[in-house]
């Protein structure tokens, strides 16, 4: 029997092939979803309750539709989505592995899912303990001391992590320091959370083998310096071999070190960030750790820190009632290790079903509180964050222990090896040397040769039964297709893709970018013209009909 | 069945002068006219918004003089030379996409007065830009 690929969608379905009408344009006068009986209570009149001032000159333009219409029209809309469930999905730096439907339903369970952030700690117990135990799992593998759960999403966790800066530096009396440096790889929001937190970004180039330039960064640090942000592996999918030396540096200026934990898929269970020296960081639960996202979320980007950040969390944060005790978990240097989780030549315990359940006997039947560091920047989310992501990436933990997490970092990187060999006759390969768990070729070959750019090799993807890569970034590659397969697609899976890339490549070369020029065609959608939607953008009914 | 490649050549006008940030320069006096070149525009792709500094700004050579957007990314524009910014391309406001079909001509973005009374320096000639872009 012929072997297929698991991961390609070709067969995705697509009715007819015509764009999904607005649910205004399905709307039709005096139509009405469900119908209720007459109550025999008067209706209340706003003119009755409200000032005249307030109230509007007509009723709001809703749409009018029947059940049955509305039902159509938002099962059409989604079923026309594609999603890690529907097929493979190489969106580079977006780690979109697949999400284990058993952790979903474990997060589904009653007990988890109807339990009120208002209960009284006697009967929060459960899900405390759990928080607890995910920081204390986060804290094993990433090598910090401490972790708040409450950022919602990586962006988020980047804000809480440089206000937890900023508040250090007040405390120290050191109020001059408003620059956050970043590579020119650098993801785009980390600039922006620099902004957003008051202070501004500064960049610093690469050098041509796509790592930090060590020398120009030397130049950059001054007393003005507030902290670095660095990816490791970088957005070229590439591990700073510099990267201790680059913390040292930061330090000897007086500024903190700040991980963005965005590829950290590349390096679980393997290396930790705070063995190199990163003082703050953010986990993207929902990529490393298989919880939902894409299309908005929700999300989880828990931000771990060093002891002597430890007090600037935002807090409520669980701990054992009394704090710092005898095996103190929070707050006291050293006390992570005594849970097993502590140096680096541990980190086969970290977050291990081993190491937890130590931990789980440290804490035995302990009564929690909850607990507000000293000079805490403020709550950074309603309650506990995202609480329900929370569970599902404290059991992608358990259930894959230490050794399993490696295993995950191992084969995401392998496999974005292999994808990265496979095509790299086809595409140029600028840095020449092995990635991490994602890779980045260039179609600047194809545009020199044929005029056929990143975007279109990504609309030629989707008519061939692939999600198309990340492209145009990293900025400092022309033309850059950003690939990151993780390490959930088969090996049938990576070599269809590989062989579709490749074979696009090839039309390219023969015929030009004819081939490109109206895809995709087997979208419901095809090829849409960002252009004018970026320039003159279209965003209510009035403007469409206008 | 085999398509005609259609493959642009890159334009660089002889009488222009132009930065490794791909900015060219047109010099009268002392006022200078600035734009991106057509490399550049076409490495950007279609340019969706234009950010320009106002009018009276003044600026060291290098900082940054502003932004274009395209629907790839956001990058800087620098003050190729040092000086005041006297009159900015209002054109772009409503039609960024003059810097993509225009970028010599009708998508220029500022002109700027220099300072001293020396002329801009430090600068490519024509050839020199087309030996950095052709690699």
């Amino acid at each position: 029997m012929k072997q297929a690929a698991g991961g390609r969608a070709s067969s995705a379905p697509v009715m007819g092939g015509g764009a999904e009408p607005t649910i205004f344009e399905l709307s039709f006068p005096g139509r009405k979803c469900a119908q209720l009986p007459a109550t025999g209570v008067a209706d209340m009149v706003p003119e009755d309750w409200l000032p005249a001032d307030l109230l509007a000159s007509g009723l709001p333009a809703l749409p009018e539709v029947s059940e049955r219409d509305l039902v159509a029209h938002y099962t059409r809309l989604s079923e026309r989505q594609y999603s890690v469930d529907t097929g493979a999905y190489p969106l580079g730096s977006c780690t979109m592995k697949y999400n284990p439907k058993g952790f979903d339903q474990l997060a589904g369970m009653p007990a988890l899912a109807s339990a009120s952030p208002h209960l009284p700690v006697s009967r929060s117990r459960g899900w405390m303990r759990l928080l607890l135990e995910l920081e204390w799992s986060l804290c094993g593998i990433a090598g910090m001391d401490a972790f708040t759960l409450q950022p919602p999403a990586g962006a988020a966790g980047e804000l809480v992590g440089l206000l937890i800066v900023n508040a250090y530096h007040r405390s120290t009396g050191d109020l001059d320091r408003k620059v956050v440096i970043v590579p020119d790889s650098a993801h785009g929001t980390n600039p922006a959370s620099a902004k957003v937190a008051g202070l501004a970004a500064r960049t610093v180039r690469s050098t041509d083998r796509g790592l930090v330039d060590v020398d120009a960064l030397e130049a950059e640090l001054d007393s003005t310096v507030a902290a670095i942000m660095l990816t490791n592996p970088n957005t070229l999918g590439l591990f700073e071999e510099d990267v201790e030396r680059i913390c040292r540096m930061a330090h000897d200026a007086g500024a903190l070190a700040y991980y963005d934990g965005a590829n950290l898929n590349a390096i679980v269970g393997l290396s930790r960030p705070g063995d190199m020296g990163f003082d703050v960081m953010h986990v993207n639960l929902h990529k490393t750790f298989a919880t939902p996202h894409g299309g908005g979320g929700p999300g989880a980007g828990p931000v771990g820190v060093k002891d002597f950040l430890a007090q600037f969390l935002p807090g409520p944060i669980p701990r054992p009632a009394g704090g710092v005790k005898a095996e103190g978990v929070i707050g006291t240097e050293g006390s992570v290790g005594n849970l097993g989780w502590g140096g680096s030549e541990d980190i086969a315990a970290a977050g291990t079903a081993e190491g937890t359940g130590r931990a789980r006997d440290e804490v035995g039947a302990a009564p929690l509180e909850w607990w507000w560091p000293e000079q805490s920047i403020g709550r950074a989310h309603s309650f506990h964050g995202n609480a329900l992501v929370l569970a599902r990436a404290l059991a992608y933990i358990l259930v894959h222990g230490s050794p399993g997490l490696r295993r995950v970092a191992e084969t995401a990187v392998l496999n974005a090896n292999w994808l990265l060999r496979a095509i790299e006759g086809a595409y140029d390969a600028p840095y020449g040397r092995p990635c991490m768990h994602e890779c980045v070729v260039s179609v600047a070959n194809l545009k020199k040769a044929a005029g056929v750019r990143a975007t279109d090799v990504g609309k030629l993807l989707l008519d061939r039964g692939f999600h198309a890569p990340t492209i145009s970034f990293p900025l400092v590659v022309d033309e850059a297709l950003m690939l990151e397969p993780t390490e959930t697609e088969s090996p049938q899976t990576l070599a269809a893709l590989a062989t579709t890339l490749v074979e696009i490549a090839g039309d390219a070369q023969c015929h030009g970018s004819g081939i490109s020029a109206d895809s995709p065609q087997r979208t419901p959608v095809g090829r849409v013209d960002e252009a004018t939607a970026a320039r003159r953008p279209i965003l209510t009914e009035d403007d469409r009909e206008g | 069945m085999l398509q005609r490649v259609r493959l642009r050549l890159m334009r660089i006008p002889e009488e222009l002068q132009y930065t490794k940030e791909h900015e060219w320069v047109a010099a009268t006096g002392s006022l200078v006219r600035v734009g991106i070149t057509d490399y550049a525009q076409d490495a950007l792709g279609d340019v969706v918004y234009v950010d320009l500094p106002e009018v009276g700004k003044s600026l060291a050579e290098g900082d940054i003089l502003g932004e274009i957007e395209s629907t790839k990314s956001v990058s800087e524009v620098y003050a190729p030379v040092a000086g005041t910014v006297v009159e900015v391309n209002g054109l772009l406001d409503e039609a960024p996409e003059l810097v993509n079909s225009d970028p010599y001509g009708e998508g220029w973005l500022c002109v700027m007065e220099i300072g001293d009374a020396g002329g801009p320096e430090g600068l490519m000639d024509a050839a020199a830009y087309g030996a950095i872009t052709n690699g």
